[in-house]
């Protein structure tokens, strides 16, 4: 943890791969469908002739430019860019339709920036006792983890909780499409092969977001987003300040990403949409979550941003990698010859810390780099005719959407569930549980048989579920989620009501 | 009528000289390696190993991507569409791809693969925490016979090989043992180092992954690995267990044979060369030469072995 090893980091070499890599993820994270594992996996070959810190400070770059990239296609096409980017479209689309498109991508970047460099830090200095963090976490703490994110339907979906948890369900039972996990069961795929890979996740998010909003485009006459005529100035300031104001917030949407990246089975949806149903439920009187509240943007993109330090704890330290692109970075160090795992952090020190310091860099860059993309995405999503919007974004749609896995199933099953979303978006039914049902559904699922294998094999299946510290801690947390929001709901009609009396 | 068949003949010969003047194959830009599973797993890994060396031996970019879902099942049922002129391969696993069209029509059968090449196994193995009161294969089978059912063991996947092995050695020990499935190798050492589960059917890998945090008590070779020359082999132990998961590439099955020799030679080389074994087996990998041209013999075994013990396990009828 020397101060030689930022200093190997910031070589010229080292600095130019940052930059680099912050904006080759930028720009790949913002297209929906090309993910920031992808990205890792086509560039892996380049970095077998480099160092390997100076390999690790390339791929660490560009999973962080991605992950901040997804904000921008969420705020200004309703369709996260990445899955962690989901929770990004609650605020970030209202803003940007009422105008308020630039101050949002602004306070995307200072929010990934803080979440960054937060996980980072906590990298840094807190890496080997975090890591415990992922052996904590049984098949059951998974299974509450989950229902606790369900719950957020509950407040997601505030006055129309039935078709909340109608979406979640139907999310649900999607997710049970195609081939089981880990049972290896064919479920529900009607002997269809088109079935048979089942929903994924990036393709429902193009499908479900990203489809009715271009319907919608085609269907009214209207502008796609308000411009505030003859205001020229860049809102970096407003931003800041708004940041500035939402420490608090920002703190601790951090820690929870931090926190949730550890855990190999969550990721950056979880740790998005769990920061921001604490910044939801913790507002005060005048935010309004959901109709373009800067704070939700805050929450969810800190959070996420967050997850990149995360993940590489229970990478560096256990060599279990917390999310997919992980995985790709441990293959890189596999052929590198750098033994991963527990010696690690000891025997190759030097390589670690450079790559740590590395991506602290990356990270900073990540302010300027992502400030100006992000003004320069606004401008030509905004200024841009619609006819040539719509068929640029529908062909980018489809093009992301294969080459998830190369499939013309995936198109397929995308383009259905884009009309259905359209459909039922008629009726009330929001994409939002759909996705989150679709998300959660397996976690919950694995994590029950296998907590339920378990019980039963050691003939303690209360315990099991409920006798574990950290599972009663998120039962509590997912209880007083689940019963506030309509106490408080009660309270106030009281007040009225005494107020009218 | 017979100049018509006449002309038919010639141009049929003449087509059959052009193909035959054609039959040397070879390499035409970067080549399209899919692993039909996400990043991280062993696959990928070994693939990854192998990338650098095919790029050094041949010139050419072997670029990997990954095309996960259903098991590995997406990537075989789409294999064939594929085009078969050598420039695109795809990884491919046993006992997925002879277990999975033996419970359901998946979209392939075992036969329909043109595998071309088996080049490793990750040989099973059962680990145990370093702190897991286990410090024999005995410790772990007696505490088995003395609290059925009590023993839980994380693995990857059911019908996979980690399950099959732990059908097939409870009944040899005639113990019970809990199997208990995760998502792949990586969350079931997860759960085994968290304690979670009390030991685990994995492979040698995990222990040249893990190091010190872990302890294999025995592995299913015919000899020690020479990774871990400590950790005894279940023969020696007096089971007659010898196995894991096999890992080959295939290619296409309208590929010519000519395509399929070239590729066999070609995983052949880079099996061959000693760096790429080291590094193989410093990663935990057992390697395994099976060629194109003994192919056909080896599944043959395979397939009678898998399906005889997945049947007598019930996973398939």
């Amino acid at each position: 943890m020397e101060f030689s090893h930022f200093l190997s980091a910031l070589t010229p070499l080292n600095f130019a791969l940052a930059l680099f890599g912050v904006v080759a993820g930028t720009v790949i994270g913002s297209i929906p469908g090309l993910t920031a594992t992808m990205a890792l996996a086509i560039l892996v070959p380049i970095t077998f002739s480099m160092e390997p810190a100076s390999a690790l400070i390339l791929l660490g770059a560009i999973y962080t430019g991605a992950i901040y990239g997804g904000a921008y296609a969420a705020i200004l096409l309703n369709t996260p860019g990445t899955p962690s980017a989901i929770a990004t479209t609650f605020d970030g689309y209202p803003m940007a339709k009422r105008g308020d498109g630039d101050l949002a991508v602004a306070l995307a970047c200072f929010a990934s920036v803080f979440g960054g460099l937060v996980g980072a830090i906590a990298l840094l200095f807190l890496a080997p006792p975090l890591s415990q963090v992922a052996l904590a976490f049984g098949p059951i703490e998974y299974f509450w983890l989950s229902v606790f994110g369900l719950s957020l339907i509950a407040s997601l979906s505030s006055g129309n909780l039935m078709k909340g948890l109608v979406g979640g369900a139907f999310g649900m039972i999607l997710s049970t499409v195609g081939v089981a996990e880990i049972s290896a069961d064919i479920r529900l795929t009607f002997g269809s092969q088109t079935l048979i890979g089942g929903f994924g996740v990036v393709g429902a998010l193009i499908g479900l977001y990203c489809v009715p909003v271009l319907i919608d485009l085609v269907a009214v006459p209207d502008r796609h987003l308000k411009v505030e005529e003859g205001v020229k100035t860049v809102r970096i300031g407003e931003a800041f300040a708004l940041a500035m104001r939402s420490k608090f917030n920002l703190i601790r949407s951090s820690i929870i990403g931090t926190l949730v990246g550890i855990l190999p089975g969550a990721g950056g949806s979880v740790a998005g949409l769990v920061a921001y149903s604490e910044a939801k439920r913790t507002a005060k009187q005048d935010q309004k979550f959901g109709e373009g509240e800067p704070n939700g943007i805050m929450a969810t993109e800190s959070a996420n941003s967050a997850t990149v330090g995360g993940g590489f704890i229970p990478t560096l330290v256990l060599g279990i990698p917390g999310t997919p692109p992980d995985a790709i970075v441990l293959g890189a160090l596999l052929v590198q010859g750098v033994r991963t795992g527990p010696a690690m952090f000891t025997q190759s020190g030097s390589i670690v810390f450079t790559f740590i310091y590395g991506l602290i860099i990356a990270t900073v860059l990540m302010l300027p780099a992502g400030l100006l993309i992000g003004r320069y995405a606004y401008k030509s999503i905004v200024t841009v005719p619609k006819a040539v919007l719509v068929p640029t974004v529908g062909f980018m749609t489809i093009i992301g959407t294969f080459a998830i896995r190369n499939s013309v199933s995936d198109v397929i099953i995308m383009l259905c569930l884009g009309v259905f979303g359209w459909v039922v978006a008629r009726f009330g039914f929001a994409a939002s549980p759909i996705v989150l049902g679709l998300i959660l559904g397996p976690i919950a699922e694995q994590g029950f048989v296998q907590g339920w294998t378990i019980g039963a094999a050691t003939n303690n299946l209360f315990g099991m579920f409920f006798g574990r510290p950290i599972s009663q801690g998120i039962l509590l947390f997912t209880l007083i989620t689940l019963i506030l929001p309509p106490v408080v709901k009660w309270q106030k009609s009281r007040r009225y009501e005494e107020a009218d009396q | 009528m017979l100049r018509r068949t006449l002309l038919k003949t010639t141009a049929a010969a003449a087509l059959a000289l052009t193909f035959g003047v054609q039959a040397h194959a070879e390499l035409n830009g970067p080549v399209n390696y899919i692993i039909p599973f996400g990043p991280g797993g062993e696959s990928d890994i070994s693939a990854r190993l192998q990338q650098p060396f095919f790029a050094e031996k041949f010139g050419q970019e072997m670029v990997v991507s990954y095309q996960p879902g259903g098991g590995g099942a997406v990537g075989w049922a789409s294999l064939n569409g594929l085009n078969g002129d050598g420039q695109t391969i795809m990884g491919v696993n046993l006992p997925h791809i002879i277990i999975k069209p033996a419970q359901k029509d998946v979209g392939f059968t075992t036969e329909s693969l043109n595998t071309f090449y088996m080049f490793h196994f990750t040989p099973d193995a059962i680990v145990v925490p370093a702190n897991s009161p286990y410090q024999t294969l005995a410790d772990l089978v007696n505490d088995a016979k003395a609290n059925p059912g009590q023993v839980t063991m994380s693995g990857s996947g059911k019908a996979s090989a980690n399950h099959l092995a732990q059908i097939k050695f409870d009944k040899m020990t005639g113990a019970l043992t809990t199997y208990v499935p995760f998502k792949g190798t990586g969350a079931s050492v997860t759960a085994l180092l968290g304690n979670q589960v009390k030991a685990q059917w994995g492979y040698t890998t995990v222990g040249a992954k893990q190091g010190d945090a872990v302890r294999m008590l025995a592995v299913a070779m015919e000899e020690r690995h020479p990774l871990f020359p400590d950790v005894p082999t279940f023969k020696e132990l007096g089971y007659d267990m010898v196995g894991g998961a096999y890992r080959g590439i295939a290619l296409p099955n309208t590929a010519s044979a000519e395509t399929t020799a070239m590729w066999s030679d070609m995983i052949g080389q880079i099996n061959a060369d000693p760096a790429f074994r080291q590094k193989m087996l410093d990663g935990g990998f057992a390697m395994l030469d099976i060629s194109a041209a003994d192919m056909p013999a080896f599944m043959a075994d395979r397939v009678a072995e898998y399906l005889k013990d997945a049947r007598e396990a019930g996973l398939i009828k």
